[in-house]
């Protein structure tokens, strides 16, 4: 807690920090060295007529978007005396948690190189670069035996480790009690309940026009969808990154989603960016890394049989690939609850100098991982602006959906907000699942931790994934795992086993997601 | 003996709500012991983990009564939820004027820049946007100056020498 004068000054240090030194700052600088040649720049008043002309070109707009972007990326600063590891997570057995779920994983990645004796990351053989860069554009041909392979974890595993946290200043008492939650998630973290979901998610009222109610076939173009699209364009020429946040709550329209979700990420695919991305792919074609034979196998397992997004395999090869090649990600580790694993090269133990990550990004993919690329690819088809928009969705969005964290929009809180609404809401639902031993979370927490990739129709898929930019949040998602049972609660009641409520539960594809949503937040009596 | 309190930095550990009071010389000579913190609160959700664990820094202008010839301090912790085993505050450290609380990561130039005189109390009232800007205006200057002696930027070498042949991962 800081009083606002601080906190104030040490926002702005931290955000001019960060923007110093971007490529942002020369264009600046080098757009107002230009304008000096200009008439209306005179001496006496230069710095204001500088002023004013950065913002009549609109320098200043996208220095606007750039400000807006860090301080929708990295927290509130806490207090100076705060440590590192207090800004990635505040609670101290939360951050334990995280340690043994990353030591296990570890050991894992471990066990398998000495069974399958393969290294780690080893670099490639000339002949071997050749060929890959021959085939870069379709790797998906190449079969390569992954049989021995195995994920490093699915999600199930950790739902198990999730079950198990426990708060050891908590009074975890045997006898059930009104401390014990009746879900899965047994600590006690702050959830919103419906009135505050409500008035956090307003723009989704009954009375305010949505894309994916208001714009279908029954419904006349003239009463919301037209408008709409013209606010949209209009919003796309003022290149406004809060605007743009704002619109895409009520959707965005189709033709529009692409620059629209790259305008809120603040995403402009400069020649540099590309230059990065080729860097990236050259660092593939030298180092051969096992963590590849982990992407190969995921995206063989889970895109390639996906009816919507095996036409995309590629695509996926090309962005994950560089993905794990990506030193820039491991700057998320500053505010994310996980380490990147380290390692020595040349079996140089314990020499600083020789300490490296691994994977460079620091990310070990579990199994889905690519589902979350796979959406993406019916918006961008340039592989470089592509990787970009993963990559900003990651560092901002699905990191949070499988590390250990106290954040809001941590994967602990949006499942423990996912019980708590299904048990006041719902409660006979609830207490029936949970006596015949399909406690709800079990079904619904794999669909939480792929952002529902996969288990939605893509259009569908894509509105859902608008309003986790628009509010900048992930706990749509438990809202909606909540909705999709109310949904089917009468059919869920029949059941008398977790089989069979998997059953019911099985195929969401046929699910239009924002009615789901407003009816649960709006329209279900208290 | 009697000193003057600045800052009173702390990490939390399940209190709710805070209230400090301090033994100083009151009107008439004598010592007295009053209230120059009430109920502040610190988690505010007492049954959920919202604040548990947090750091605080709390300024004289913050207090209710001046807090100088301080002669002792009394901090009364309360937690009203059952749930939790303990509650207490942890790394407690009370500043006297001119020792600044540790700032780590603060750039040193930003706090040269803090005017000497403190503004009237600001409580409850937004910062003077005049005296933000011209102090903005002050780091954007600093800031060029001390551009040049920034490293550059990121690589994005993940390897050592051109060598990035590893064999197994480390457990530290």
């Amino acid at each position: 807690m800081l009083d606002p004068d601080r906190g104030l000054s040490l926002t702005i240090a931290r955000v001019v920090q960060r923007l110093q030194g971007s490529s942002l700052h020369s264009q600046l600088e080098r757009q107002a060295r230009v304008s000096l040649h200009k008439p209306e720049i005179k001496l006496e008043s230069l710095k204001e007529d500088i002023k004013d002309f950065l913002k009549t070109s609109g320098w200043e707009k996208k220095l606007q978007n750039a400000v807006y972007s860090e301080l929708n990326v990295f927290p509130s600063p806490c207090h100076p005396a705060a440590p590192p590891e207090h800004i990635k997570e505040p609670l101290a057995y939360m951050r334990k948690a995280q340690g043994s779920w990353e030591k296990r994983i570890l050991k894992s990645l471990n066990s398998m190189c000495t069974e399958l004796n393969i290294p780690l990351a080893q670099k490639r053989p000339a002949n071997e670069q050749k060929e890959l860069l021959n085939k870069w554009n379709e790797m998906g041909t190449d079969e390569p035996d992954l049989s021995l392979f195995r994920p490093v974890y699915a999600p199930k595993d950790f739902l198990e480790v999730l079950m198990n946290l426990r708060n050891p200043n908590y009074e975890n008492g045997e006898q059930p009690s009104f401390r014990n939650h009746l879900g899965l998630i047994q600590v006690p973290l702050k959830v919103k309940d419906i009135p505050e979901l409500k008035e956090g998610f307003s723009e989704l009222g009954l009375n305010i026009g949505q894309l994916g109610i208001d714009d279908s076939a029954q419904v006349p173009p003239e009463f919301f969808e037209n408008e709409h699209v013209r606010v949209g364009q209009k919003v796309l020429a003022e290149q406004d990154s809060a605007a743009a946040q704002q619109y895409v709550r009520q959707g965005c329209p189709t033709a529009l989603r692409a620059d629209l979700w790259a305008l809120i990420l603040n995403i402009s695919n400069q020649p540099e960016d590309i230059l990065y991305y080729e860097q990236l792919k050259s660092n593939v074609i030298q180092h051969n890394l096992l963590v590849d034979s982990l992407i190969y196998k995921d995206v063989k397992l889970t895109a390639s049989n996906d009816d919507y997004y095996f036409v995309f395999e590629d695509y996926l090869y090309q962005v994950l690939l560089c993905f794990s090649r990506d030193t820039s990600v491991l700057e998320h580790f500053a505010y994310s609850s996980a380490t990147p694993p380290k390692s020595y090269i040349q079996g140089k133990l314990g020499m600083e100098e020789y300490a490296v990550y691994y994977p460079p990004n620091g990310v070990i993919p579990f199994h889905g991982f690519s589902m979350y690329v796979a959406p993406l690819c019916f918006l961008y088809h340039e592989p470089s602006k592509l990787y970009q928009i993963f990559r900003e969705m990651y560092v901002r969005f699905f990191f949070r959906l499988h590390s250990i964290s106290s954040h809001p929009s941590g994967i602990v809180s949006l499942c423990l907000l996912f019980e708590t609404l299904l048990q006041t809401h719902l409660p006979q639902l609830f207490y029936h699942l949970r006596e015949i031993g399909a406690q709800p979370l079990r079904i619904s927490f794999k669909w939480m931790v792929r952002a529902f990739s996969g288990y939605l129709a893509t259009d569908q898929l894509l509105l859902l994934w608008d309003r986790i930019l628009g509010y900048n949040s992930l706990e749509i998602l438990a809202v909606l795992a909540a909705a999709v049972f109310a949904f089917r609660a009468v059919n869920l009641m029949e059941v008398t086993s977790l089989a069979a409520a998997e059953a019911v539960l099985a195929d969401l594809s046929t699910l239009k997601v924002m009615p789901l949503l407003q009816i649960f937040l709006f329209a279900t009596v208290t | 003996m009697p000193w003057e309190v600045q800052e009173i930095v702390f990490r939390n550990f399940y209190t709710a709500f805070l209230s400090v009071r301090v033994q100083r010389p009151g009107p008439g000579g004598s010592r007295r012991w009053m209230t120059c913190l009430r109920d502040l609160c610190l988690m505010p959700c007492p049954h959920t983990e919202e604040g548990s664990q947090d750091y605080f820094c709390l300024h004289r202008h913050q207090m209710l009564c001046d807090v100088d010839q301080v002669t002792a301090m009394r901090f009364i912790l309360r937690q009203p939820s059952p749930v939790w085993l303990h509650f207490t505050i942890e790394d407690l450290q009370i500043f006297p004027p001119g020792q600044k609380s540790p700032q780590k990561d603060f750039p040193s130039w930003l706090s040269q820049l803090t005017p000497p005189e403190q503004p009237a109390s600001l409580h409850g009232e937004l910062p003077d946007p005049e005296k933000v800007s011209t102090e903005v205006q002050q780091m954007w200057v600093l800031t060029e100056v001390i551009r040049a002696r920034q490293a550059a930027a990121r690589i994005g070498r993940f390897d050592v020498d051109g060598c990035y042949d590893i064999n197994l991962l480390s457990y530290t």
